[in-house]
């Protein structure tokens, strides 16, 4: 487990460059607010990031625990899922950390042992990324399922009022 | 977007997401879907005598503008900078501080820098300074100045419908810019080509035609709260029987015609008759409804100050011509916008009403005594003020509130008091909001000034984040159930966004909780709340 506690220890530097390399994702402007601002209530998507990113790592290094891997991943997929992003782009990001670590650890890396390891925890990132893609569609689903139901219920109320429908009494 | 979905070659190619690194100006317009409403029906703009009524769709090229569409919009920004000092004083004096830039809920939200408010200004800004300023004649560019393009307008049309004017951003603004402002100057400068949304379109037409937004007939409006009268009388066994185009009656209500005909506002409007009820059998209130001025809201404010006056001019008819003292307005947003800042200037003063008095507590209204009109959230904070309402709050325990202070109400007309006043004596568990979420720093609903359509889902759930996002909050916090509001728009518009994100929460208006606690003489015992939910320690009866 040489590589859980390397990641440990420069856990904090890599969330951050995760961090950074998601707010590249959105126009320059936008990046300096996502990090700059720390209120979580006036900036909730930099605020669901840098919570998020955080857990998500600990989870990587700890265990994979899905709900609690849900609980971070779900707010930061949600936003994404309806912000403009293809769903490529919106859970790209998950791979950028494979960049992040090595760029990070590159010196330790030479070592044998830490490179398997890393193989290994690289295929933890991938089912981190397939969860996304759960959480991706359903959010998906959910608004066409808000968009149809509001037709839906639109449609219902013309015809109740019109007296075109009877109901069970 | 999933609708977007690329082809493997063009994926690889994009994998990487970083966005062009451009300069505004110089970043194209692209209209997404998911991100703007349709266009206004021509029928409907037709029958308002608007200009250019024909059909058209954004995602073409070919917007069917008429030829000299360049001269019109010249002129009418000219005809408008010369009408309105404000709008001249707001294109001239943002020095471009950012104070205002990330307080957008869209911005915030989307993270698309031309939600910015001062960069939904400069939209505008850049063609005044071509047009109309000297340094932008000679400097161009270098000056923030550019030429009226096809591309330009189209960016206008896509980001001032963008913009739900709800004016968070001009709290902030160390000038005091109201860029709502300016979103509704652009409007209305769109307007002269015939360039709406139909959400609005629709609404508007239908207003003229019947009274309100729906399009509702005056026979259908009273059936529907005749249906209201049988759902109260199983719920709590009292009949009320509401008054309709009662001449002579001491007071006109009038409220948003959302809670006459959609969930959950529907249930704030079996709120009021109860309210109405109890107030006339206890104290002789004599209020009537009327099937002539059956919509409170203006969608006319997002369109044009001609067609706004015209669609308000309707309340003050229907109040001289039932002869009444003066007008209550019911829960909405935008409505009391148009009351408080425009009505007595485009309609009044009035000199056939009196100045509100309660005729049960003796308050003067002094507020509104120009205006005529007094928010109904006011009244009632009065009455319990004045100990006047038998309340039982132990009906809402199955109820933890937050309030949703609504735009308008909050920003337009300072009401932040009376609402929570009369929620806490209505309810025992009440938690607020982060402070920096709610007052007069309130975050929109996302979906206000016309915008509250389904094809606009995606940027109706990215403005209302900031507002989900606060919820959630006290959700996890508190165990928080019920959004409270007091705007029927709101009431259409957040039931979608919290099921979006936080499911838990459900929304309801002020006069149904205070509905739920009141003492009604002569009821069968309640069991249920007006949903016919049961009330704390109902749920194992047999609610029948």
């Amino acid at each position: 487990m040489k590589l859980g506690n390397i990641l440990s220890q420069k856990k904090s530097t890599i969330v951050k460059k995760w961090f950074d390399s998601v707010a590249k994702t959105y126009a320059e402007d936008t990046a300096k607010f996502l990090k700059n601002q720390a209120d979580p209530f006036a900036n909730p998507v930099g605020g669901s990031l840098s919570t998020g990113l955080e857990a998500l790592m600990d989870e990587l290094i700890q265990g994979m625990h899905r709900e609690t891997i849900v609980s971070f991943l779900d707010p930061i997929i949600r936003i994404r899922a309806v912000q403009a992003f293809t769903p490529s782009k919106a859970t790209a990001f998950i791979f950028k950390l494979k960049q992040v670590i090595r760029q990070s650890i590159a010196g330790e890396l030479k070592e044998k042992e830490i490179a398997d390891e890393l193989l290994t925890f690289e295929i933890k990132i991938d089912e981190l990324a397939l969860i996304a893609f759960d959480i991706y569609v359903e959010c998906r689903e959910k608004i066409y399922e808000l968009q149809a139901n509001e037709m839906k219920n639109r449609t219902y109320s013309a015809f109740k009022r019109a007296n075109l429908v009877s109901e069970i009494e | 977007m999933s609708d977007e979905l690329l082809k493997p070659d063009e994926l690889i190619a994009n994998i990487e997401p970083a966005p062009p690194r451009k300069g505004w100006m110089d970043t194209p317009i692209n209209i997404r879907k998911g991100m703007y409403c349709y266009a206004s029906n021509h029928k409907s703009v037709a029958s308002l005598d608007l200009p250019n009524a024909r059909p058209w769709n954004p995602l073409e090229d070919d917007w069917k503008l008429p030829e000299n569409w360049k001269d019109i919009i010249f002129n009418g920004f000219r005809e408008r900078l010369d009408k309105f000092r404000s709008f001249k004083v707001f294109m001239d004096i943002c020095v471009r501080c950012g104070a205002c830039a990330d307080k957008c809920h869209f911005f915030i939200g989307s993270g698309d820098p031309k939600n910015m408010p001062v960069l939904r200004a400069e939209l505008l800004r850049s063609i005044y300074r071509n047009d109309f300023t000297t340094a932008g004649k000679v400097f161009g560019k270098m000056v923030g100045a550019r030429e009226m393009t096809m591309d330009v307008l189209k960016e206008w049309w896509y980001y001032l419908f963008q913009c739900t004017e709800c004016r968070r951003c001009s709290v902030f603004c160390p000038y005091g810019i109201d860029t709502a402002e300016i979103t509704i100057m652009g409007r209305e400068l769109l307007n002269l080509l015939g360039l709406n949304i139909d959400w609005i379109a629709t609404p508007i037409a239908n207003c003229n035609r019947t009274g309100n937004h729906l399009g509702i007939q005056p026979h259908a409006f009273k059936d529907m709260l005749d249906f209201f009268v049988e759902d109260i009388e199983e719920i709590t066994g009292i009949t009320v029987e509401p008054q309709y185009n009662k001449k002579g009656a001491d007071i006109l209500f009038i409220t948003p015609s959302g809670d006459v005909f959609a969930d959950p506002g529907t249930y704030t409007c079996m709120g009021y008759m109860l309210y109405f009820h109890f107030l006339k059998e206890k104290y002789g209130l004599d209020v009537t409804w009327s099937t002539y001025a059956s919509e409170g809201g203006n969608f006319g404010l997002f369109t044009s100050h001609e067609m706004m006056k015209r669609l308000n001019s309707k309340m003050y008819a229907e109040a001289k011509r039932l002869g009444v003292k003066w007008i209550l307005g019911g829960e909405c947003g935008h409505m009391w916008r148009v009351i408080n800042q425009y009505m007595d200037t485009m309609n009044g003063p009035t000199d056939f009403m009196e100045e509100p008095v309660s005729p049960i507590t003796g308050t003067k209204f002094e507020n509104a005594k120009s205006t005529k009109m007094v928010h109904i959230a006011e009244f009632t904070a009065d009455l319990i003020k004045h100990g006047k309402l038998d309340l039982d709050k132990s009906r809402n325990d199955h109820l933890k509130v937050t309030f949703h202070d609504s735009c308008n109400p909050a920003r337009a007309m300072g009401m932040l008091d009376e609402p929570r006043y009369v929620i806490n004596n209505v309810c025992n568990h009440f938690y607020e909001m982060p402070s920096n979420t709610i007052r007069e720093q309130t975050f929109c609903c996302g979906s206000g000034a016309g915008l509250n359509a389904g094809e606009n889902l995606e940027l109706r759930m990215m403005g209302g984040l900031p507002r989900a996002n606060a919820v959630k909050h006290v959700h996890e916090k508190y165990g928080v159930n019920t959004l409270s509001c007091v705007c029927a728009i709101d009431r259409a518009a957040l039931p979608p966004l919290m099921e979006y994100w936080v499911p838990e929460v459900e929304v309801n208006g002020l006069h149904e909780m205070v509905a739920n606690a009141l003492i009604i003489p002569g009821e069968n015992e309640r069991t249920t709340d007006l949903r016919g939910e049961p009330l704390a320690g109902m749920e194992g009866d047999d609610v029948e």
